[in-house]
């Protein structure tokens, strides 16, 4: 174009004619940084949060003691984090696992042995699994002992208990899968228990196990529960816990 | 809530330092000047600039002269009503503050990016680091195929159940599996309904906080002893004796 006679460097002649073309400006939405640069500028610094999908998480500012870890430690963060790890690791996981009762033992064994980086990935779905239970429930500790659960976020709090205990159910869903010793024998003591609930215990244990005792279909129905059903589920719960964040005037003000 | 730019903000607040600094000092100043004007010197007449009051109190006592009562009549105004020939009054003032008070007190606020960003991707970051190397070096168990014949002793619940478990040593599964999680929960729920108290600090907490942290610990030795103490046939074991019976 204009700088034919070499007056600019290519690369940013190059630059400049990717961030001008139509398919560029079509992606990042104007006052993007991404179409005009950036350097650091209160004005800049809204445009990051604003001109991008990170604002349907994060207001464009946020009080200043929200920021300290020191207060939330980053539990509900993290738990969020933890669920995102989980989802990426799970779907590769499913790619090598089929839901029946023998060749789904053999698939994770075939995974761990045979399945570049399987055992790696298929360690940390586990440890994370059993990290994000953990971090739901500090983070619920910590919620209370600041005393967070106050108006006006009351109805926040019991959503975030929903979510303790969708988060124990995915893992306890997810336990059974392996269909090792492990499983089977954990998830038996765990159904026998739900089995003592008043009045339909029957029921509801016939219902979780796809039948009187658990077998293959019992697998298929924890497997589908697993990776469809809870986390489909949980991320309706886990969008109204954050929008009600916002609209609740952000995180609790500190003691 | 309105957001006001930071540097608005500290301005302001430096401006009402000085506006509070200013009047406790000129108190004294200032009243002598109303005393000297004729009228019972209040706070609203005391920032009239002092001729434009005694211009508008001569106007106010001097009758006009084709005194002309109905304003709207649109008369010929007098000519030399005022000073210098112009016939301008002053109707009234408005103070600064019913116009220009805002109604939201400002916040001390900073930009999403990068202060909590950062720090998010760092927290992030430290985790995945974490389970990377944690999953480098342990392994997560894979036990033999399940076999239904074959009931391992002991057949424990995973770890976050365990308290439930071990509760089924002491009551009726109906009562450790189902009653007391289902009414806990349900507690736990509702908390924020049932504790009324309005105050978040802890010195005004403590029964509050003395019961949940009961609770909680109550919970948490439950699940060491399910965890840890308990060997084949559910037994009360020591795991530095008898080894330990636990998988994760």
């Amino acid at each position: 174009m204009v700088d034919s006679n070499g007056s600019k460097p290519t690369g940013q002649a190059l630059a400049e004619r990717v961030q001008g073309s139509q398919a560029w400006g079509s992606i990042f939405r104007p006052g993007s940084i991404f179409r005009k640069g950036y350097s650091d500028s209160p004005r800049n610094r809204s445009y990051v949060i604003m001109n991008s999908v990170l604002y349907h998480l994060h207001p464009v500012k946020v009080k200043r003691h929200a920021v300290k870890v020191s207060y939330t430690l980053c539990l509900g963060g993290l738990s969020f984090f933890l669920f995102i790890h989980l989802t990426v690791t799970g779907i590769f996981l499913m790619f090598f696992y089929r839901p029946t009762a023998a060749p789904a033992w053999n698939d994770i064994l075939t995974l761990q042995t045979s399945v570049g980086f399987g055992l790696l990935v298929r360690n940390m779905h586990r440890w994370a699994a059993h990290l994000m239970v953990l971090s739901v429930f500090l983070h619920m500790a910590r919620v209370f002992y600041h005393g967070a659960y106050k108006p006006p976020r009351e109805f926040n709090w019991v959503i975030g208990v929903m979510l303790l205990q969708l988060t124990l159910l995915l893992s306890f869903t997810g336990y059974l899968l392996p269909w090792d010793q492990l499983a089977l024998w954990a998830v038996t003591v765990g159904t026998n228990m739900m089995g003592f609930t008043p009045v339909f215990g029957p029921q509801v244990r016939f219902v979780l196990l796809g039948g009187v005792e658990i077998g293959t279909d019992t697998l298929l129905r924890w497997y589908v529960l697993h990776v469809l059903m809870l986390p489909f589920v949980t991320v309706i719960f886990m969008a109204i816990h954050f929008w009600r964040v916002r609209k609740d005037g952000g995180i609790s003000g500190p003691l | 809530m309105t957001e006001i730019p930071e540097h608005l903000r500290k301005r302001a607040e430096e401006a009402r330092q000085k506006a509070a600094g200013a009047t406790g000092a000129d108190k004294p100043a200032d009243a002598a000047p109303s005393e000297a004007t004729a009228s019972g010197g209040e706070a609203a007449e005391g920032r009239i600039p002092v001729h434009l009051l005694d211009r508008s109190r001569a106007a106010a006592n001097q009758p006009a002269p084709d005194a002309d009562p109905a304003p709207a009549g649109g008369g010929a105004p007098a000519p030399s009503s005022g000073p210098d020939g112009h016939n301008q009054r002053l109707l009234t003032v408005v103070k600064s503050g019913s116009i220009q008070d805002a109604k939201s007190v400002p916040q001390d606020k900073v930009h999403v990016w990068p202060h909590l960003l950062v720090a998010e991707f760092l927290a992030a970051l430290a985790v995945t680091l974490f389970l990377l190397a944690f999953s480098i070096f342990v392994n997560a168990p894979l036990l033999d195929l399940a076999n239904f014949n074959q009931t391992p002793n002991p057949s424990k619940a995973p770890w976050y159940f365990l308290g439930l478990q071990e509760m089924l040593t002491m009551f009726h599964p109906m009562v450790a599996g189902v009653t007391i999680p289902g009414i806990g929960l349900i507690l736990l729920a509702m908390a924020p309904y049932i504790d009324k108290n309005p105050s978040k600090a802890p010195e005004d907490r403590k029964f509050a906080i003395s019961l949940m942290t009961v609770h909680l610990m109550f919970w948490a030795v439950l699940v060491m002893i399910g965890s840890f103490f308990r060997g084949p046939g559910f037994n009360f074991i020591f795991p530095w004796n008898s080894g330990l019976f636990f998988e994760l």
